[in-house]
């Protein structure tokens, strides 16, 4: 850089500077659209005078959050414990028969359309026979989350394995290794990205069926509270659970996504870096 | 006479049963010990094919394979191979993936643990012996094509393999780098003498490292021709400029003209 001419200096720093200001506008964007969108409902509802039963304004939320927070937190931990129950399970289930199906001809074959029919079932169709086998209660709210959250997972752990290179298997076998050898050197990594990028999607699936579950079967969590609230016409109240559950989504969302970045960075590199890194 | 290290004898290999595409069909050849062979052939004839018949990793159709003196009926663990794509784990720094043959072949896999120091030690230098010191931090991505192909150069022969099986090694490299490379198997070769089939459509690369180029005819294909290449060692750049040289080569093109369009080559 010692070499370089006024101009060329000029333009180098002109453009790192563009660089900046883009991953400037890139990290405050998200929070820019969610103000935006909260200050338009705001504005909207009492420009139009829309009443509170039908859209409450986001300052009618904030004050039904507020005075309703004990029951929202307890229900929302309730919800949370019965999405990550379900979602552990999804991926001890998923990665084992995504491994079995990803490794084995046999076992893809034979699994495959049974589970394709089986994720086209809505899954609220199934919440009332889970009723009628475990009762009302968190079960049938954790075997939801854990039904729909497993089959992405299942898929992209099957196709990060069933898709190493027939070159590496042969290296590895003419080394003498067996097959087991082969998904734990080499599918297991190889299947990392696809299954951290299944598990972004899960999490937040498991979400939705924890909810569903509670919806249909009201005991207790945030979908029961919005029932509660719903037939009580108190709408600002399951708007703030609405909100809340988009919260924790988010938020869970987020850790699955701090994991990803720290494990897998070797299949993410380049997408993050730009200019200023480079120069 | 000794026996030599590799026998083929009337191979032939037909893929997808009986109507099959017939890929090899009596494909005889020998190869000594510590002998540097190349293969040579028109594409689409079946010389990696003959490189999976040889480690065992297909069964043949027809004919023997017999390795070190003994019949190939599974995958061979003396093998180290290297291919056209650098095939290096994306997730492992440079060392790791030049070790990663130690973590499975059944002779090192328990020693591994209690002498790592030894053989990471081995690790870096292979990775001297090709020019790679001071890289065994890096990730693969952190490396150009021709530095990556080194790397899996090293992962072939880091188990000690008596045959090294190369499969267009430097064919996806530009001619500066894999003459580069050219350079430092021979020295590989001269150093650890392990037996070499290289499987190449580079007829100057054949020429450069090998003690014997043979060809193949088009599919299904059969060994038609073999030159030996009796040019001193270690052979350089100069080398490949010279009339003795470049007669090879030129005979070598001749024969693969005639492979090219079916004609029976008389030698």
């Amino acid at each position: 850089m010692a070499q370089m001419s006024a101009r060329a200096q000029a333009r180098y720093n002109a453009m790192a500077a563009a660089a900046r200001r883009q991953r400037r506008l890139q990290t405050m964007l998200p929070w820019l659209v969610i103000f935006g969108m909260f200050g338009v409902w705001e504005i909207g509802c009492t420009v139009f005078k829309v009443p509170e039963f039908i859209l409450p304004a986001p300052s009618d939320i904030y004050r039904a959050a507020v005075r309703w927070w004990y029951p929202l937190l307890q229900d929302s931990l309730v919800t949370l414990y019965a999405t990550m129950a379900g979602f552990g399970l999804a991926i001890v289930a998923g990665v084992l028969l995504g491994v079995a199906i990803g490794s084995s001809t046999l076992v893809y074959k034979g699994l495959y359309p049974l589970l394709i029919a089986f994720n086209s079932i809505p899954k609220v169709a199934v919440v009332p026979v889970l009723i009628i086998w475990f009762g009302i209660g968190t079960l049938p709210a954790i075997i939801t989350a854990f039904l729909i959250s497993f089959f992405p997972i299942v898929v992209n752990v099957a196709t990060g394995i069933a898709t190493v290179e027939p070159e590496l298997k042969d290296v590895l076998r003419a080394l003498g290794a067996r097959p087991r050898d082969i998904i734990i050197k080499v599918g297991l990594p190889r299947a990392m990205p696809y299954f951290f990028a299944s598990l972004k999607i899960a999490v937040t699936v498991a979400f939705v069926g924890a909810i569903i579950a509670e919806s249909v079967a009201p005991n207790a969590g945030i979908g029961r509270l919005m029932m509660v609230a719903s037939s009580r016409f108190d709408v600002p109240l399951v708007f703030a659970g609405l909100i809340t559950t988009g919260l924790m989504g988010i938020v869970l969302y987020w850790i699955a996504e701090v994991i990803e970045k720290r494990t897998t960075g070797w299949a993410t590199r380049g997408t993050d870096q730009n200019l200023a890194t480079g120069g | 006479m000794t026996r030599p290290f590799v026998e083929i004898d009337q191979v032939a290999m037909r893929y997808g049963g009986v109507d099959g595409t017939l890929a090899l069909e009596g494909c005889s050849m020998n190869v000594g010990l510590g002998e540097f062979v190349a293969v040579v052939g028109p594409s689409g004839c079946g010389k990696s094919t003959l490189m999976r018949l040889v480690t065992g990793l297909w069964p043949a159709t027809e004919g023997n394979v017999v390795v070190a003196g003994s019949e190939v009926d599974g995958p061979l663990t003396i093998a180290g191979m290297a291919f056209q794509a650098p095939t290096l784990l994306p997730w492992r720094r440079i060392l790791a993936n030049v070790m990663l043959p130690l973590e499975v072949t059944p002779q090192h896999r328990d020693k591994l643990s209690r002498e790592r120091a030894m053989y990471e030690a081995k690790a870096r230098e292979l990775l001297r012996l090709v020019g790679l010191e001071g890289f065994d931090k890096k990730f693969p991505y952190q490396l150009s094509g021709g530095m990556q192909q080194r790397t899996s150069l090293c992962r072939a022969l880091i188990h000690d393999p008596a045959l090294l099986m190369l499969d267009e090694p430097f064919s996806a490299l530009d001619v500066f780098t894999r003459e580069d490379l050219w350079a430092v198997l021979q020295n590989v070769w001269m150093t650890k003498k392990p037996t070499v089939i290289l499987v190449t459509h580079d007829l100057r690369e054949a020429t450069y490292l090998a003690d014997r180029v043979l060809v193949m005819s088009s599919r299904p294909g059969r060994i038609i021709a073999e030159r030996r290449v009796d040019l001193p060692r270690p052979r350089t750049l100069e080398t490949t400029y010279t009339a003795e040289f470049q007669d090879l080569v030129h005979d070598l093109r001749g024969y693969i003209a005639a492979a090219r369009s079916g004609e029976e080559v008389v030698v």
